[in-house]
């Protein structure tokens, strides 16, 4: 990780440049409209939840851009770039070296160890085996689980599992991370646990964080909300940030 | 809260003056309103009027006269009657946002300025903005394990009417529908 030191870009804090943008993003499985124009910029090292109902095309969002799925119509800009219509090949380099993935299911291969699957995004990139588990340790130390460096996936509880996940995304240093219910599957405790060192990592590193979730109190560990419905993202509401003033200062 | 029987509970573990007991009830219950000194004097009077609560005695330290309290044994009886019952699973059913929901509705379809949809998107930021406070408080490095569980209570509550507002809006249209239906 570096050492930049970190921020909390609240929703009122000034835009900058985005990092990486949905821009008017369409896709469909068949008859189902799952994003229809949907539009959403996240700026370097903006920590953003994207909810909505079941139903309503997070994943299908996040997929798209995170390079996963390519859309329909519309387009997904990474630091400038058009990421869709690249190649597959450039796009998965892209994720590879830039882009971390947690999912519901932290999706670990069941026959390598903790310290393995989080040393394995590092070999791909060509990093010495030595350095790859040096560097796979401190990032499961950072959260919280090196004591199960030597256990495979069936051996940790659910929420050690998800916290090696996270580490697997973040060991490669990656500018976005990408989560999808990164923590549907916990209990509260377990929740907060991962939730709280993946916000504390992501801050120090600068890393950008798109997190969807159904939960606000896994959104509330964001800066900012942005809310999806059928597909479109749900514009703001004119009255929010006034309303928001106004029950901040009670407290 | 009963502020009865929390100065009861912490008058159990000794006597106590007025003001320490103001200072550990901020203490411990770090999410709550502070007690005003009057508040406490008040209820210190009330107990000691009900026989649950006596006059221990008074110190002065070199500074003004302070009296010391300490709890009786009906006073211990009453409290642990207290902590055995149980809390009525009352919802907070007069809730505002609920009223402004229906009432908003109404004045809407008498063709005033009001839009009730709006109103819980503008309500469901001002939730999530409090909910982001709240969370940073818990996952603070140096937080105490009261303020992370006093944070939890607030953070519980604040989902729960996020998860009606959500519902009451997917559902407005038909709300509208029956509520200005004669
Ligand atoms: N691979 C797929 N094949 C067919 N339908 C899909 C696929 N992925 C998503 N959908 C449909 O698209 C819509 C949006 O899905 P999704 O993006 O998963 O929503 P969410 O994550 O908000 O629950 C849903 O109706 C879903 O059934
Ligand atoms: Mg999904």
């Amino acid at each position: 990780m570096n050492n930049s030191p970190s921020r909390t870009p609240g929703p009122t804090g000034p835009r900058r440049a985005p990092i990486l943008a949905a821009h008017a993003l369409s896709k469909s499985y068949g008859a189902t409209e799952a994003l229809r124009g949907a539009s959403v910029e996240l700026t370097a090292g903006e920590i953003l939840a994207l909810t909505g109902a079941s139903g309503s095309g997070k994943s299908t969002l996040l997929h798209c851009m995170a390079g996963i799925v390519e859309p329909d119509a519309g387009a997904v800009t990474y630091e400038g770039r058009r990421l869709d219509g690249l190649p597959e090949h450039a796009r998965t380099l892209l994720r590879r070296t830039d882009f971390g993935v947690v999912f519901q299911f932290g999706q670990l291969i069941p026959e390598l160890t903790a310290r393995d699957n989080v040393a394995l995004p590092l070999l791909l990139a060509g990093v010495r085996r030595q350095a790859a588990e040096q560097r796979a340790d401190a990032c499961l130390e950072r959260f919280g689980v090196r004591g199960q460096a030597a256990s495979r996936p069936g051996e940790l509880s659910g929420g050690q599992a998800q916290r090696v996940a996270m580490a697997r995304a973040l060991v490669t240093e990656p500018k976005v991370i990408f989560a999808d219910e990164p923590t549907g599957a916990l209990d509260s405790l377990a929740s907060e646990q991962v939730l709280t060192a993946l916000v504390h990592t992501a801050r120090e590193a600068g890393t950008a964080v798109l997190v969807v979730t159904h939960d606000a109190q896994v959104a509330a560990y964001a800066d900012r909300e942005v809310q999806l419905r059928d597909g479109a993202l749900v514009p703001e509401p004119a009255a929010a940030t006034a309303t928001a003033r106004v029950a901040g200062d009670e407290h | 809260m009963s502020t009865r029987h929390v100065l009861l509970g912490l008058l159990a573990g000794g006597p106590s003056h007025g003001y320490d007991l103001k200072r550990r009830h901020d203490a411990r219950f770090p999410g709550a309103r502070p007690l005003a000194y009057a508040q406490v004097y008040t209820t210190l009077q009330r107990l000691v009027r009900d026989g649950l609560v006596e006059v221990d005695g008074t110190d002065a330290d070199g500074g003004p006269e302070r009296t010391r309290y300490r709890s009786t044994e009906r006073g211990i009886r009453e409290l642990t009657g207290w902590l055995g019952e149980i809390t009525p699973p009352a919802p907070h059913v007069s809730n505002e946002i609920f009223a402004k929901v229906v009432v908003g509705i109404l004045a809407a379809a008498a063709g005033e300025a009001a839009d009730p949809a709006g109103h819980l998107l503008a309500q469901r930021a001002a939730h999530m903005a409090r909910m982001r406070e709240l969370t940073a408080v818990k996952t603070a490095a140096d937080t105490d394990l009261a303020t992370v569980l006093s944070a939890d209570y607030a953070l519980t509550h604040l989902d729960a009417d996020l998860r009606w507002m959500t519902t009451t809006a997917a559902r407005i249209a038909a709300l509208t529908e029956e509520i200005t239906t004669p």
